[in-house]
């Protein structure tokens, strides 16, 4: 018995409990007695109570019962192993368990008494759990189905429970973000007690490859991240440069100018520039743009790197056209059409009006607009990786080729990691950088642009 | 009209140029100001007019330019090259009978049997061009006589007419370069590997097929055997994942925060939370994922399971949204007449506001599980950039999903390769035309103006 199927078993019984709740509900009223609440209200609370404990156990069971076993059996590994660094350790405990899943294969004799104690602390865990998380369901059960009276004020306790329910549903998203606040810090902070913050924030410099052996000779990895951050601003700024003018352009014409007809589809229309998935821009970059800016750049006699940081700048700028017109779009709509009309009335043409009279108003909103553009742009991963290179180069040229800090992130992590190389770590410095950095963007400009909507409300 | 006056005026102003600055101003009245700007303030309004013309006009030409790149890029992978063929299956050179037991006939050499059939029809002289020759066809070829024999072990013995698999150099060429002049020729296949190909185009053997392989294989290292079976069955069970984990979740916490948490800095700052989290980049979500998920709870990587949870925790905020404003949409009169008639505030919110609210919250999870759809950079942090084979068959096995699959495939330098990576992208972008659609139909058709 595994866990989805005990899930399943308590599934039923909560269903089970319903009915009978409910029953049992009807039996006493039918006898005539008033009930404070109703029959459904008796089995909603017997389906609660039996179920909710119950599977809330079987949760926090299966998700800390492999850290638990694991710390269990590294007590039963060889002293000699149990002395490694913990890669080391890591492999041999996978190796104990596809010895225990996959018996007959010739073990290291070794390992056998981990295989052993594997296969015990396996049965015992699931008797344990299936024993424990069933009887909490039946005692549970037993409890609420006694408490099954006239007198019990089953809806209102009901109530509190399912408010409950939808209370911790919400603290999700707070947990999210604890959860990216720890886990990126914490592997940070473990970075920065091997590189100095200042040589990371300051220094011109990035080679992360660290030698893996002691005696190797090579590089010892250097950490420094300004190239990382020029070469993400150097992409943002062109993507930028065109995705500001065209959305705000194309928002003012869409709203100010348009017909009906023409918004109709138009607007949707450019919003499907929104919704194509990044990895489709990314391939569209590395495999048209950027071969054909290559083209164009050696007939003009420029030498164009075939990852130039152009390609990709301009091919985000699209991206992000839909993302600056649709919000400027929003800000310019609730301008008030009193400041129009008053604009007009003083013989203002539209054109002089939208300059002077609307955008002015709309500005702080129009701000916050490219603040939450500007903040997706230094977050855009998939393009950058795709058309962007790897060098580190620290260039304000648009035709060289640059790398960001999320293209960093991406090539440091993906493959084998260890998670106690600079090199693995360094990846969470970058992502927490990242992280604060849009933060603080989106925060300021959430606020600008819910503050400007109160103002004309 | 205009006109005379505008001359009037020019004239007046070059004969009162000379004079002092305080004569022309009073020598203008502000109509004839306002007359002598208007040529100049209408050329303005029409340039502005135009360039934000020009702006639509270049979102729209992006579009299309996007997609006609990548259909152009792409309808090739839905056809294979495949060559008509006679090959006798010969019991004893595969040592099988009409008895062989299956395990027999998956280790029979069809490789040999196709290499001699090719050998002794061409008669190719020397090792090098005999290498050449069966270079010309893929090695999927053997496994397609190995399917036919497991299907109908009869036929052994038989002489049998069978479409084998052309190499993935020889279907880029078949498709694409055949009609162009000598020179601009793709430089992979030798003069007398062309020679041999054009006596089958003579013969009328050599022809495309629908390529239904490439909707039933896994990944694979041989083009022409590539397919998005895996990569599509596994985002099916990760955004399954997703919506049975973010649905839920997601109404709950909007109705909480909409009907039911007390006005407070506490609820406050949920909400900015909320916010916020919706405008964090999403490759933050696969580092959260893999110091939690992987390191923290040991799911194991590279499965939808770890792949839905990730992506349920990055559409929350979206569907969390989406949700509450479809939840403020119902009107106060609702829950009021509700109360009225004696419902207390949990049936009024799900008796009632949560029916009516429901096409609004579908919409906004359908436009959510389309952002997880296209979603690659969290899944490629937490393992899902494998090379899978095999196709998936539950939320624990190794798999990849589609978007993945489209970068795997556009890193590949064979010129198949990226045919079917476009392939595959004319593929993903139907399935979001179609959530896409879905989700405006029903907003069209379920959602009440009050």
């Amino acid at each position: 018995m595994n866990f989805s199927s005990l899930l399943i078993i308590v599934i039923i019984v909560l269903g089970g409990a319903y009915f009978l709740g409910r029953n049992r509900a009807r039996a006493i009223s039918n006898q005539g007695v008033r009930m404070h609440s109703l029959p459904d209200h008796y089995g909603t609370l017997m389906a609660l109570w039996t179920g909710v404990p119950a599977l809330i156990l079987l949760l926090t069971w299966h998700l800390l019962e492999g850290p638990v076993i694991n710390h269990l059996l590294v007590a039963q590994l060889p002293a000699a192993i149990q002395q490694a660094d913990s890669s080391t350790i890591q492999l041999t405990i996978s190796k104990v368990y596809n010895l225990a899943s996959a018996s007959g294969i010739a073990a290291d004799p070794s390992l056998l008494p981990a295989v052993e104690h594997l296969t015990a602390l396996n049965e015992r865990t699931l008797i344990l759990n299936s024993g424990i998380a069933l009887s909490l369901c039946l005692v549970c059960f037993v409890i609420t189905f006694r408490r099954i009276k006239p007198e019990l004020r089953a809806r209102s306790e009901m109530e509190r429970i399912v408010n409950l329910l939808l209370l911790s549903s919400s603290g999700i998203a707070v947990l999210t973000t604890v959860g990216i606040l720890a886990s990126v810090m914490f592997e940070a902070w473990m970075f920065f007690q091997q590189v100095n913050p200042l040589e990371f924030l300051f220094g011109t410099t990035w080679s992360p490859q660290v030698a893996l052996r002691a005696d190797q000779s090579g590089s010892s990895g250097s950490f420094g991240a300004v190239p990382l951050f020029a070469g993400t601003l150097l992409i943002s700024s062109i993507a930028m440069i065109i995705a500001v003018p065209v959305g705000l352009m194309a928002a003012i014409y869409l709203s100010e100018y348009a017909s009906s007809n023409v918004r109709k589809y138009a607007k949707p229309a450019l919003e499907v520039l929104a919704g194509i998935p990044t990895v489709v821009y990314g391939f569209f970059a590395a495999l048209t743009v950027a071969p054909f800016i290559r083209a164009l750049g050696t007939d003009l006699g420029l030498e164009v790197s075939s990852e130039s940081a152009l390609a990709a700048g301009l091919v985000m700028g699209v991206m992000i056209i839909p993302f600056v017109s649709s919000l400027s779009d929003d800000v310019i709509n609730a301008v008030p059409q009193s400041l129009r009309d008053g604009s007009f009335g003083l013989g203002a043409t539209k054109n002089e009006t939208i300059r002077q009279v609307v955008i002015p108003a709309a500005l702080p909103g129009i701000v916050g607009a490219v603040m939450l553009a500007v903040s997706r742009a230094i977050g855009e991963t998939m393009i950058v990786a795709m058309a962007a290179g790897l060098a580190a180069n620290l260039t304000a040229n648009p035709l060289d080729s640059v790398t960001t800090v999320t293209v960093q992130i991406v090539t440091l992590l993906v493959g084998d990691q260890e998670f106690d190389s600079p090199k693995t770590l360094a990846a969470f410095a970058l992502g927490l950088v990242l992280f604060l950095a849009t933060l603080i963007l989106n925060f300021v400009a959430i606020k600008i642009v819910q503050k400007y909507r109160e103002q004309y409300d | 009209m205009t006109d005379i006056k505008k001359n009037d005026s020019h004239e007046k102003k070059s004969n009162t140029s000379t004079e002092s600055n305080t004569m022309t101003t009073t020598q203008l009245t502000t109509r004839e100001k306002v007359e002598l700007s208007l040529g100049r303030r209408r050329a303005a309004e029409t340039r502005f007019r135009l360039y934000g013309m020009a702006s639509v006009f270049f979102g729209m030409l992006c579009l299309v330019v996007l997609f006609t790149d990548i259909a152009s890029k792409g309808t090739g992978a839905f056809k294979q090259t495949s060559l008509t063929t006679e090959i006798v299956l010969d019991s004893d050179y595969l040592n099988l009978n009409k008895e062989s037991t299956i395990d027999e006939i998956r280790f029979a050499n069809f490789d040999g049997l196709i290499k001699r059939h090719f050998a002794k029809m061409l008669k190719p002289k020397g090792r090098s061009a005999k290498r050449e020759l069966f270079k010309l066809i893929s090695p999927g070829a053997s496994w397609q006589l190995q399917e036919l024999l497991l299907a109908n072990p009869d036929a052994i013995d038989t002489s049998v007419s069978i479409e084998l698999l052309m190499d993935d150099d020889v279907d880029q060429w078949f498709k694409h370069d055949r009609e162009l002049a000598e020179g601009h020729m793709n430089d992979r296949l030798s003069d007398q590997q062309l020679v041999w190909l054009n006596s089958w185009i003579e013969e009328g053997k050599l022809d495309t097929h629908f390529n239904t392989l490439f909707f039933t294989n896994g990944d694979s290292r041989e083009p022409e055997l590539a397919g998005i079976h895996g990569a599509i069955k596994g985002t099916l069970l990760t955004l399954m994942v997703t919506l049975i984990l973010s649905f839920p979740i997601g109404v709950a916490a909007a109705i909480y925060l909409e009907e039911f948490a007390p006005r407070n800095r506490m609820t406050e700052i949920v909400e900015i939370n909320i916010n916020n989290l919706a405008a964090v980049p999403s490759i933050i979500f696969g580092l959260l994922g893999m110091a939690i998920f992987i390191n923290i709870f040991g799911v194991s990587r590279s499965t939808p399971l770890l792949g839905g949870l990730v992506l349920t925790l990055m559409t929350l905020p979206t569907i969390i949204i989406s949700a509450r404003a479809a939840i403020k949409s119902v009107p106060p009169s609702i829950r009021e007449a509700a109360y009225g008639l004696g419902a207390s505030k949990n049936q009024v919110v799900f008796h009632h506001v949560l029916p009516l609210a429901m096409p609004g919250m579908l919409t906004g999870t359908i436009l959510g599980m389309a952002q997880a759809l296209g979603e690659t950079a969290p899944l490629l942090m937490i393992g899902m950039v494998a090379f899978v084979v095999d196709v998936p068959g539950f939320i624990n096995d190794p798999s990849t999903v589609l978007p993945v699959q489209i970068f795997l495939w556009s890193d590949s330098p064979e010129r198949a390769f990226l045919e079917r990576t476009s392939g595959a992208i004319l593929v993903l972008l139907s399935f979001l035309v179609v959530m896409n659609t879905t989700a405006v139909i029903l907003r069209r058709r379920l959602e009440r103006r009050w």
